[in-house]
């Protein structure tokens, strides 16, 4: 018993949990903001596996590292284009179109792995990016080494959750997507395209879920498998709700998350196979739901969220 | 640019939308074949040759449809009633687990009594498997669409563990599979000989079964009305509750059925490469079938289709058999936005 405690007093597994947060973090804060301007996206699954694979492997044919997240960026922007143009102008069925995204991204991914690399038995690798010690910051205690000894990828989510925090509560673009999936017909009488600010924000959050994708093989890991994103967007739609749609809020759900599924590993390798490693595997699976659970009594959705918008309807 | 309800139904909209989507679907295909490297007019034979082309590839697409038929149905019932679904791959899962737990030797009756007791018994697991995230939902107000997707990894992680633990086939070799079902829990091949199997007439009668319960009881009704309106469902005296934790059941029920057939009809026993998406694919199938229980039927036979076609291809030609997913995907995208337009016309200003 007192193992299973030392565990969360190890440097290592702290790393570890920051480590397997930073897709999430990505992921989750695309889904938040896809959600805050009303629209669900499920397409998120497919557009982290597009990512994963266009970032790896630009990376693969020569490109630097940043190119890879920029054109992964990229390619979630195109596939939040299609979500955006399907379910804002033309009204269609966010919960189907999502799927049909994910159906699509990940299948349009295989298909494009087996032409660009038809001849691999086992994927290829690349350099990926290296931790890299913050001066100042890491030296401090406790702390220091946990949260700014990652890779660089690492420290752009924490940017990423302060950018979207900043920009949702301080700048007026941030007004103007929150009022879009609150109270669109108001934005509408401000002289603000309602569908310009949903497929934009649809754009943007799509770019940083294909980022959280490109994490775990340019980050995590070096290189790309079929089935590697495994749930784990299904996880950040969850994250968003347990974050009640709040930027801040939704960071510590995935680093509680992300603690965790890093605590189970350790777990499984103390008990030594008494109990079947698929029970391990299921936590994440199973807090999913009952985090959901827990919250769902006071969770406070965005009022327009999932309601097309049409121009002078009330 | 706005959409307008059409005031009446355009017989030009009805066919040139859903013609367009195809053309779409085609065209978009097309480009990702010739960047494979091959040409479209061939593959597209090919594809065609392989679904049709012949007594074993027609066969074989109507047995690749049979699973389809009932996750497709699955899908088409719970959607009607708004009842986001997307877990029929871990229903499906389960009942094949059912059939497996009944059906290795554990109960020993004659066919006739012993199949329709594993039918049962399959549906009531996958009825149970969607009641919790319908429970949650009405309960709690816990969105279905994440709880049903995440439970399809929770589900899988269990079957695998059953696998690996007490359904393991003693004599398997250490593989992770069950035991094989006896003979008298197995479906009979319709032509002897051929994998073709009883499972495809199951899913032809419960199709059937589902369009009479769909149009012509009052709980279909009652779906009907709350996938269209549940406050005013509600205000109307429906209790929509009930009619949702209903719903889940027949659905899960239903997408239990797939995972049955799989197992005593085609397989024989349970992997965990029993269903390679099915679960997921049946959305695909009850949307291109405008969730009608019996369009599902068509639309899972051409779908199947589109599968055994481009896998006979991708033998031959230099072109992935994921074309088959990215053909299904996008014609699943290009048909909703057909369906949309046929009933709405866009103004611009």
């Amino acid at each position: 018993m007192n193992e299973a405690l030392e565990i969360l007093f190890t440097a290592s597994f702290w790393v570890a949990a920051i480590r397997i947060a930073s897709p999430l973090i990505f992921a989750t804060m695309g889904e938040l903001i896809c959600e805050r301007a009303g629209v669900l996206n499920l397409g998120i699954e497919g557009i982290m596996v597009a990512g994963a694979f266009t970032g790896w492997f630009t990376v693969y044919m020569g490109g630097d590292l940043w190119t890879g997240v920029l054109v992964a960026a990229l390619t979630g922007a195109m596939f939040g284009l299609l979500h955006g143009f399907l379910t804002v102008p033309l009204g269609l069925s966010q919960h189907v179109t999502g799927i049909g995204i994910t159906l699509l991204a990940s299948s349009l991914t295989y298909f494009t792995y087996r032409i660009l690399l038809p001849e691999v038995s086992s994927p290829p690798k690349i350099e990926p990016f290296q931790p890299f010690a913050v001066p100042v910051l890491s030296d401090i205690p406790v702390l220091g080494p946990t949260l700014f000894n990652q890779t660089p990828l690492t420290y752009l989510a924490y940017f990423t959750v302060a950018a979207v925090a900043f920009v949702f509560y301080r700048t007026p673009v941030g007004v103007a997507v929150r009022a879009v999936g609150e109270n669109p017909s108001a934005v509408e009488a401000q002289g603000i395209s309602v569908t310009a600010v949903r497929i934009g924000a649809v754009m943007v959050g799509s770019a940083l879920m294909a980022i959280g994708g490109a994490f775990l093989t340019m980050s995590a890991f070096n290189s790309f498998f079929f089935e590697m994103i495994n749930g784990r967007g299904w996880i950040a739609i969850a994250l968003v709700v347990f974050g009640s749609w709040r930027p801040g809020k939704a960071l510590i759900g995935a680093i509680l998350f992300a603690a965790f599924d890093a605590y189970q590993v350790r777990l499984q390798q103390i008990t030594g196979g008494v109990i079947p490693y698929q029970i391990f595997l299921m936590m994440p699976f199973v807090l999913s739901i009952v985090a959901l659970v827990v919250v769902a009594r006071r969770a406070t959705y965005p009022k327009a969220l999932m309601i097309p918008y049409q121009k002078g309807e009330r | 640019m706005r959409l307008e309800p059409r005031p009446a139904s355009s017989v030009a909209a009805s066919i040139l939308w859903p013609a367009g989507a195809i053309l779409a679907t085609v065209v978009f295909s097309s480009l990702l074949v010739m960047i494979a490297g091959a040409s479209p007019l061939t593959v597209f034979w090919l594809v065609l040759k392989g679904a049709a082309g012949s007594q074993f590839a027609a066969l074989e697409t109507l047995t690749r449809a049979t699973p389809l038929i009932f996750t497709g149905l699955a899908v088409a019932v719970a959607f009607r009633a708004k009842l986001w679904n997307i877990g029929a791959e871990a229903q499906l899962y389960l009942g094949a687990v059912m059939t497996v737990v009944i059906g290795t030797g554990a109960v020993t009756l004659p066919s006739a009594g012993l199949i329709p007791l594993i039918m049962i018994a399959a549906m009531l697991t996958g009825a149970l498997a969607l009641l919790g995230p319908a429970v949650l939902k009405t309960k709690f107000g816990v969105d279905e669409v994440v709880t049903t997707l995440l439970l399809n990894f929770i589900v899988l992680l269990f079957v695998s563990m059953l696998l690996e633990g007490p359904l393991k086939d003693p004599t398997g070799l250490g593989w992770p599979q069950s035991k094989r079902v006896i003979a008298d829990a197995q479906l009979p091949r319709l032509i002897k000989g051929k994998r073709l199997h009883f499972g495809f007439i199951l899913a032809i009668i419960s199709a059937i079964v589902v369009w009479v319960i769909m149009k012509k009881t009052t709980l279909g009704y009652e779906m009907r009305a709350v996938g269209h309106n549940a406050e005013a469902a509600r205000f109307a005296g429906i209790p929509v509750n009930r009619v949702i934790v209903k719903t889940a059941l027949l659905s899960g029920g239903l997408a239990a059925l797939a995972g049955f057939s799989e197992v005593a009809g085609l397989k024989g026993n349970l992997t965990l490469d029993l269903s390679p998406g099915y679960g997921y694919t049946g959305i695909v199938v009850a949307m291109l079938a405008m969730l009608n229980p019996l369009g599902v039927i068509a639309a899972a036979i051409f779908v199947a289709g589109i599968f055994v076609g481009a896998d006979a291809m991708s033998r031959s030609a230099n072109v992935p058999s994921y074309i088959a997913e990215v053909m299904v995907a996008t014609s699943l995208l290009t048909m909703v936005a057909a369906i949309m337009l046929m009933r709405y016309r866009v103004r611009w200003r």
